[in-house]
């Protein structure tokens, strides 16, 4: 679950790191307020989980309250890679001498949590990767002792010379790093923490992922989840158990297991088809759970034809065909279904789908074949 | 033979009493797995089971430590729900379980980076989290693999994924392979056991002849895994890789199943084994063409002998 940079600066103001002030608007004349209040110039920062705001003009800086009024009346409601703004962040502009970064990761490789820290700020870490990896110092740390002094030192004096910003650094970093772990993230950084000309460090932009296995331990964390940034159809999946993430084809798909329902969409993709999602009814069979996925992408217009791939193991088929039946009883589908279904009660399944005027194959590469010949029908009629 | 269980793997199941574990104990216990105890704190001194295929009842013990005295069990395997899966993995290494399966899905990653040196440090194998478990066809199965699709033969299977397993492991049964051990190495970016422990177990059982390896997008594991092949065996490999069609940076079920800017796709996957001599099918049904193509070749021509596997230490 990604946080906003506001949310994320509130956690490490809370762990003790430096933080830019400031605070958020959701009115143009909110944020005018606050850049009066402050008496500085402002940075006007759209609150969005995408990249590349600055890009998009949702970062703008004003010299006065008039500016920060008339920038906020723009940023609130634009749209960032199809993300609408509904808040902004009022900041104190600060000086920058210059800028670093410093984040945490867990490292699947090392299976430790990794600090990484680089002199090269303010762009993405990624593309210092890529150009010029032998500016970033990665320090594996041992999650049973905690990130050392030293380590912290040593990645302190990799990103500035002088013992006092080198130390304000490692300072910087056992925060840091105390907030990822108390926080159960999977991801933790500050990019760019600045420094001022007068030497002293402050965090300018933040951003904090958290496991979202971790969020029934922390439900103060939970609630900071901001359901008007993502897609309507996934908050309702979430909700329903269900993991779902929508794509941009029209085979809707149905399966029982990540691996298989990756699988089901190579293939359609395969076959000449596009797939309109990812979607996992998981492990445990539940008839509601059929119903709810059959909704939710039956909602998505750009749908043309749905394919279930079931194959029944702790999964019963004949819970799925219970589903099926009982979902297009509440609403008649508007597009084809094509039914792939085997494993645990597969027979009774048949059955039951039978007696709604339905069948099932049991081919994988059968079904799939199917499904995207029926787009390809619908699309030459 | 076999990989990791056999005949004289002796069952401990933890949390044997939940929804979950009784279900999936019965399903064992019918398999004719030695399911010799269960554990559930507070439900020590009760048994499981009503004598099910002619099987005694098992009994519970408030602790693995209990359960691991009182009757010998070299083997454990985990239904706990997430936030406890941790420290049950931790008590059964602690108690000196040389071998422990957790099935449990959505165990924090973080809780991981604590739990996987804990594991090695007692010498223990985990397997998982977040997986189906292993099964060796005829003789053992300990997790949630359905016994009806596998069948005894020569063929080793390891996999990040479930259903997906099943998928393969069905069609392979029907076109005449079985196998020796299908284990399921689960979808989480940090696991104990990966691709190369698996395969360097199946390169030393006698029993098996050729393996099938089934990764997924997200990480290294697969492209580590097919160097290991290309240096170190001398038995035929083929693969597949699901996810070709996956968006990057969005986690596809899986927690481990994420593309990070370049690194973890399936192409780069793809291309990786297809380089290190790993056929890769296109659709999960070419995997059997794949295997039979490789097997008639690898026994006619006969591979030169690879060099001695590096015995890793896994946890």
């Amino acid at each position: 679950m990604n946080i906003h940079e506001y949310q994320a600066k509130e956690l490490l103001r809370r762990a003790g790191v430096p933080v830019q002030p400031g605070e958020v608007a959701e009115t143009a004349a909110a944020a005018e307020a606050i850049a009066a209040r402050y008496g500085t110039a402002v940075v006007i920062k759209a609150q969005v989980h995408a990249g590349g705001r600055g890009k998009a003009g949702g970062v703008k800086l004003a010299k006065t309250p008039v500016e920060a009024r008339a920038h906020a009346e723009r940023i609130i409601g634009m749209s960032i890679k199809g993300l609408v703004v509904q808040r902004v962040l009022v900041a104190q502009a600060a000086d920058i001498a210059s800028e670093s970064y410093v984040g945490i990761i867990v490292d699947r490789v090392s299976k430790r949590p990794v600090v990484m820290v680089s002199p090269a700020g303010g762009i993405d870490i990624e593309e210092v990767a890529a150009t010029t990896p032998e500016r970033i110092r990665r320090v594996a740390v041992d999650p049973r002792y905690g990130l050392q002094p030293f380590e912290a030192m040593q990645c302190g004096f990799f990103l500035y010379r002088d013992l006092h910003r080198a130390r304000a650094a490692a300072r910087i970093l056992r925060q840091l790093y105390e907030a990822f772990m108390d926080s159960g993230a999977s991801l933790a950084e500050i990019n760019p923490l600045v420094s001022t000309p007068a030497g002293e460090l402050v965090a300018v932009d933040a951003k904090i992922s958290i496991d979202d296995n971790e969020l029934d331990r922390h439900p103060e964390l939970a609630a900071l989840r901001d359901e008007t940034a993502e897609a309507p159809s996934e908050t309702e999946a979430r909700k329903a158990n269900l993991t779902f993430i929508k794509l941009e084809g029209n085979v809707g798909c149905v399966v029982n297991g990540a691996g298989l329902a990756m699988a089901t969409m190579d293939l359609v993709k395969y076959y000449g088809g596009e797939p309109a999602n990812f979607l996992d009814i998981g492990g445990s069979s539940n008839p509601e759970k059929v119903v709810n996925a059959l909704r939710i992408i039956t909602s998505d217009p750009q749908v043309r034809v749905i394919l279930f791939n079931i194959f029944g193991g702790i999964t019963r088929t004949d819970d799925v065909a219970n589903g099926i039946v009982t979902a297009i009883r509440q609403h008649p589908l508007r597009v084809p279904l094509v039914i792939r279904l085997t494993g645990t009660n597969e027979e009774e399944a048949v059955r039951i789908l039978a007696g709604a005027g339905l069948s099932a194959m049991t081919d994988m590469d059968e079904a799939v074949r199917a499904a995207v010949a029926q787009v390809g029908a619908e699309t030459a009629a | 033979m076999s990989i990791f269980i056999d005949g004289n793997t002796r069952l401990m199941v933890q949390g044997i009493t939940g929804r979950d574990g009784s279900f999936h104990t019965r399903q064992m216990i019918e398999y004719g797995t030695a399911v010799v105890a269960g554990v559930t704190p507070g439900k020590g001194g009760q048994t499981f089971g009503d004598g099910a295929a002619d099987a005694p009842p098992v009994p519970i013990f408030n602790t693995v430590a209990d359960a691991a005295e009182a009757t010998g069990a070299n083997a454990t395997v985990i239904y706990v729900p997430p936030l406890f899966a941790a420290d049950a993995i931790m008590e059964a290494a602690a108690a000196g379980i040389p071998l422990i399966v957790c099935i449990t899905e959505g165990v924090p990653v973080l809780d991981m980076t604590r739990v996987y040196p804990f594991v090695r440090d007692h010498g223990a194998r985990l397997i998982g989290p977040n997986c189906p478990g292993l099964i060796t066809p005829g003789v053992c199965k300990v997790g949630i693999i359905p016994g009806r699709i596998c069948a005894p033969g020569p063929i080793g299977l390891v996999s990040r994924s479930g259903t997906l397993t099943y998928e393969l492991v069905d069609q392979l049964t029907r076109a005449g392979f079985g196998q020796t051990t299908c284990v399921g190495i689960g979808g989480d970016p940090i696991n104990g056991t990966n691709f190369i422990d698996c395969l360097s177990a199946f390169e030393a059982d006698p029993a098996t002849t050729a393996v099938v390896m089934i990764g997924e997008i997200g990480g290294t594991d697969e492209q580590d895994a097919a160097r290991f092949v290309s240096m170190h065996m001398s038995k035929p490999v083929v693969g597949f890789i699901a996810g070709r069609t996956a968006p990057p940076g969005r986690r596809m079920g899986h927690a481990g199943a994420i593309i990070s800017g370049a690194t973890g796709t399936a192409a780069e996957k793809v291309h990786v084994l297809a380089e290190s001599g790993i056929p890769v099918g296109d659709r999960p049904v070419d995997v059997v063409s794949l295997l039979r193509t490789r097997m008639a070749a690898g026994s006619a021509t006969g591979k030169a002998p690879a060099r001695p596997a590096v015995q890793r230490s896994a946890g």
